[in-house]
């Protein structure tokens, strides 16, 4: 049985990780490469790097410590943000990145996804959607979630799936930094029109948020957060056994 | 010194990260004289099997793995590269594989339930099958991380772990020399570097 995977999510700008931690153990707490290696050996299943520089020279400090954390750390990574272009999907590949995760970039060029998966199969793409309830219905949102494209989500997603994305990333607008709990009727709607694996991000609060997330919906494969991690408000080896105690398969051995 | 075997598909970044983490020496070459230097080899592959096939055998290192193995070298094939170990991959048509392994390569779709997702992504736990060489340091139960829509369905002799997926998934396989991974080792954890090491041990 393949288990559900526990996903932290590395925001990186200039080659920092942005938003403050402090672990016992890691003597820089703002570095992606540490921080990495601590939550590889935590249990994590996987790696998000989502690049938030707007700079050439951050970009290339990101490649660099890309190049470094790959080098280190033997879990997957998905590396996110300024993935524009097929070119971009190259750069950070290069640097040892596994999956790539296109937000924006999809939405300006909407053939981007299918581009990209050609080349580098559908494995390789991870189409992450920003969405918020706009009147009755679910709208995606652009740049970071600041503006409203319009586009309806199911469709957006089926779409994205049909044009070879291998992974979704859902992010609900409306539960996120709430951490009262993912957004339950979003993701159901959404496990329920496609069958690639759905990562859930968005208002994880405590561990108890992971455990409902897989048990009301088994079609969620992963739950992605940020914070909560990093301020050490859930430690990764005790959600699992939380987890398994729950009968959710989680992988504890690693 | 581990050779792996270049032939143009994928990314080998993880793969020699991971023997360098491990503090094995590593050449990546697509020239026959530099791997046969190597004391065993590596056969990666990721993408389709018609393709990967294909480039294999214009390079003709098809011929040179097929040599070192009749030489005793071990080798390990991961992911498509276990996959090309065998006799034939259905994949999209109905291609010769390298025939160092009895059985052949088939969809999962139609042999598993219809609510399970293909691929198959993720860290599974290992089923032992028979004793490996590979699980030396590894347990049974230990997860290993997944990526492929395609399985060996293969002669049970040959096959050491499998992975639940509704069905038996393979896993692992051994045959003398010829060794196979299904799943990615370099990206397995420390699960993963365990069983590289076990290899550079044999």
């Amino acid at each position: 049985m393949i288990t559900k995977r526990i996903i932290p999510c590395l925001d990186v700008k200039d080659g920092r990780v942005v938003k403050g931690v402090n672990f016992k153990g890691l003597r820089d707490v703002a570095s992606p490469v540490e921080l990495a290696k601590y939550y590889s050996s935590a249990g994590a299943d996987e790696l998000v790097f989502y690049d938030i520089t707007a700079s050439a020279e951050g970009r290339s400090l990101f490649a660099d410590i890309l190049t470094e954390t790959a080098k280190s750390v033997f879990i997957p990574l998905t590396v996110g943000g300024g993935i524009n272009t097929t070119d971009d999907f190259d750069r950070v590949l290069k640097c040892g990145a596994d999956k790539v995760s296109v937000n924006s970039g999809a939405i300006r060029d909407p053939g981007l996804v299918e581009r990209a998966a050609k080349i580098y199969g559908d494995q390789c793409v991870v189409l992450s959607v920003d969405i918020k309830r706009v009147g009755g219905s679910f709208h995606v949102f652009a740049k970071g979630g600041r503006e409203d494209t319009g586009l309806d989500a199911i469709e957006w997603i089926k779409r994205g799936v049909d044009h070879g994305a291998g992974e979704l990333v859902i992010n609900s607008m409306d539960t996120d930094g709430v951490k009262n709990g993912f957004d339950l009727e979003l993701l159901d709607l959404v496990c329920s029109c496609v069958s690639v694996p759905v990562i859930a991000s968005g208002g994880a609060g405590c561990m108890e948020d992971f455990i409902t997330l897989f048990q009301t919906l088994p079609k969620v494969d992963a739950g992605l957060a940020a914070s909560v991690f990093h301020f050490g408000e859930i430690e990764i080896p005790e959600l699992k056994r939380k987890m398994a105690d729950a009968g959710i398969p989680a992988r504890l051995n690693h | 010194m581990v050779g792996i075997v270049d032939y143009g598909v994928g990314n080998l970044f993880s793969l020699t990260s991971s023997f360098a983490a491990i503090g094995s020496e590593v050449v990546v070459s697509s020239d026959a004289d530099i791997l046969r230097t190597a004391d065993r080899l590596i056969l990666p592959g990721v993408g389709a099997f018609r393709d990967a096939k294909a480039k294999l055998s214009e390079s003709g290192l098809d011929k040179f793995v097929k040599e070192e193995i009749g030489k005793g070298k071990p080798l390990l094939g991961i992911c498509l590269g276990m996959q090309m170990l065998f006799d034939k991959s259905f994949e999209y048509g109905e291609y010769e594989g390298l025939g160092l392994i009895p059985g052949n390569i088939v969809p999962m779709e139609g042999k598993i339930r219809k609510d399970l997702k293909i691929p198959h992504i993720g860290w599974n736990p290992l089923f032992f099958k028979k004793q490996s060489k590979l699980f030396k340091y590894i347990r049974e139960g230990d997860c290993t991380y997944f990526v492929h829509s395609y399985y060996a369905d293969t002669c049970p002799d040959y096959v050491t772990s499998v992975a639940e997926y509704d069905i038996e998934v393979t896993a692992s396989v051994e045959r003398g020399n010829v060794f196979g991974c299904q799943f990615h080792p370099e990206k397995s954890g420390e699960v993963g570097l365990l069983i590289l090491k076990a290899f550079l041990e044999i």
